[in-house]
């Protein structure tokens, strides 16, 4: 099977620090890919690469063939690869609704209406619809402002999702929900994610939503990747528990 | 919409003469500060419009004395069109910035355009030059009276239709993703969306009012000189700007008016203190009303819709209300 993303030899430092050295991997489609790693392990500036916020210093990243490396987020999204934030990257002063609205106007960027109303039939529908397979159509005239922060995760990647995206970048979906919630709020994430998003990228630090949620671990460290493979193979590896998880599992 | 227009046009055959030319000036002056709503939600405040506003004035100008064409909704439509081009220029290069930069850019070009026109001898320099009286669907008015009704008309119609424009594209999905990409660009950039598309045409939008205010202006004072690209005159429509807010397109046409009001007044009965009034005005409505004025009838509307989905959502859940 051809991978949705293939990557060769993705170089990026920041001055004397290296955030990727040569990294290499492809992703079949209908994956569910974990990337660990301490802070600094590169993770981040991975995705931040191949969701074009990040030109690499050299290397190629390629969607379904098509090379996307030196494309702008803007392009990248067009081109079917849809991304979630670590901190959520939302409208605050909007409505839920709104924002998902927003969301759904960028499906058809080039001709943004003057004139036709921004939260027509179509589009609330399409807003709710989104909300209510996160459980939460009820919010969807609150301004975000008033939303907690979990609450305002799910709608980062709601938005993300309007575009039925080939390639879904999560970073870290789970931060900053509490250990009570956190499968919770994973099991809801998936289930919505699931009839929209064929592979999933996702960023974590949190080893049992890893283990649970992913099939197939990416480690990284120091911008190179450590591991790669199966939950149970991964995480089990020394170097893994060495450098990333710190004895975990 | 339209019957307010066309009312508070017939409400001129009334009015004394004195206010006709106050209330043209302040149909004139909100619209250029409609403009700079407009490009206010997009997060960037230009404080140079009076570039675009001598622009318009100039350009009618010129085109009146060399081509005789002194049609007053003719030099409206080619002050608009003299500002829009303007703006067509400028409005791709500095949609790169934001915040203070794109502020000060604005104001560093129409001083720019200012030092250009002091020098120009040929567009009379410092003192600039005057234009015949204007006519309309080639009527002339020899009556101050009626062409002063004319004008005032002329520019009422003109900035309701605009307001009511204005406020079409507030409520459409550009004016959603305008706010959008008020408040994060990085997000509207992941959505596809071209932040600086949305920023450049709300400035081309904005170069356009001023530009069509700027022929009104002249037309009201049948002379134009370098003051119109003064920044002075920018922040005098930027103080309107701030007065109205950036949720109502109406509430500047209010503000505008206030302020007209408010500086006549004080400056009939204190010549020597007005200023100090007109600052204690501006002071009085940041404080009270830091949304701008239109924050008055805006939380209303919203109170009332706030009451209505409570209702609404009540009744879905058979909770008596």
């Amino acid at each position: 099977m051809n991978p949705v993303l293939s990557v060769r030899g993705l170089e990026k430092r920041f001055g004397a620090v290296v955030a990727a050295d040569a990294l290499s991997i492809d992703i079949a489609a209908g994956q569910r890919v974990s990337l660990i790693g301490a802070n600094g392990a590169g993770k981040t500036t991975f995705v931040n690469m191949v969701t074009g916020y990040l030109k690499p210093d050299s290397g190629s990243i390629a969607l379904d063939g098509v090379d996307i490396g030196r494309r702008s987020p803007r392009s990248v999204v067009r081109l079917g690869i849809s991304r979630s934030f670590q901190i959520p990257q939302l409208f605050i002063e909007l409505t839920a609704a709104e924002n998902l609205a927003v969301a759904v106007s960028g499906m058809h960027a080039t001709t943004l209406s003057l004139h036709s109303p921004a939260e027509t039939k179509g589009r609330r529908d399409k807003a709710i619809e989104l909300l209510q397979r996160f459980g939460l159509a009820n919010l969807a005239d609150r301004p975000i402002s008033e939303l907690a922060g979990g609450v305002r995760k799910l709608i980062d990647i709601a938005m993300a999702l309007v575009r039925r995206p080939k390639l879904l970048l999560l970073d870290e979906p789970t931060s900053g929900v509490s250990a009570e919630e956190k499968f919770a709020t994973m099991d809801r994430v998936i289930h919505a994610v699931a009839p929209d998003a064929a592979t999933i990228v996702f960023v974590e630090h949190d080893m049992e939503i890893v283990g649970r949620y992913a099939d197939r671990v990416v480690a990284f460290y120091s911008g190179r990747i450590l591991a790669d493979g199966t939950p149970q193979d991964v995480l089990r590896d020394p170097e893994v528990r060495r450098y990333v998880t710190g004895g975990a599992r | 919409m339209v019957f307010p227009v066309i009312a508070v046009t017939l409400f001129g055959r009334v009015l004394p003469t004195w206010t006709l030319s106050l209330a043209t000036i302040a149909a004139s002056n909100a619209l250029v500060a409609l403009g700079i709503v407009v490009l206010a939600r997009t997060g960037n405040v230009s404080f140079g419009q009076g570039l675009f506003f001598a622009a318009g004035g100039y350009g009618v100008a010129l085109i009146a004395n060399n081509w005789g064409i002194t049609d007053a909704v003719a030099q409206m439509l080619i002050g608009a069109i003299c500002g829009g081009l303007l703006g067509l220029v400028i409005g791709p290069l500095i949609a790169r910035y934001s915040g203070i930069f794109f502020g000060m850019l604005t104001l560093a070009l129409s001083m720019v355009f200012y030092g250009a026109l002091v020098k120009t001898t040929v567009l009379g320099g410092s003192d600039g030059f005057n234009v015949v009286r204007p006519s309309l669907f080639g009527i002339s008015f020899v009556d101050p009276r009626e062409a002063d009704f004319m004008l005032y008309a002329v520019s009422v119609v003109t900035t309701g239709l605009t307001g009511i424009a204005a406020t079409i594209l507030f409520r459409s999905e550009f004016g959603l993703a305008s706010l959008a990409a008020r408040e994060n660009n990085l997000r509207v950039e992941y959505l596809g969306i071209s932040a600086n598309r949305i920023i450049t045409i709300n400035f081309v939008i904005a170069a356009v009012f001023a530009g069509a205010s700027g022929a009104f202006a002249l037309m009201a004072q049948r002379h134009i000189d370098p003051q119109f690209a003064y920044w002075t005159t920018s922040g005098e429509f930027v103080f309107i700007a701030v007065l109205a807010g950036y949720q109502s397109a109406s509430a500047v046409f209010v503000a505008s008016l206030a302020l007209e009001l408010v500086r006549s007044f004080s400056n009939l009965y204190l010549p020597n203190t007005w200023q100090l009034v007109l600052g204690v005005f501006l002071l009085a409505v940041i404080l009270f009303l830091p949304r701008g004025i239109g924050s008055l009838w805006i939380r209303e509307r919203r109170k009332r819709a706030g009451v209505s989905a409570e209702t609404s959502a009540a009744v879905e859940e058979g909770v008596p209300s």
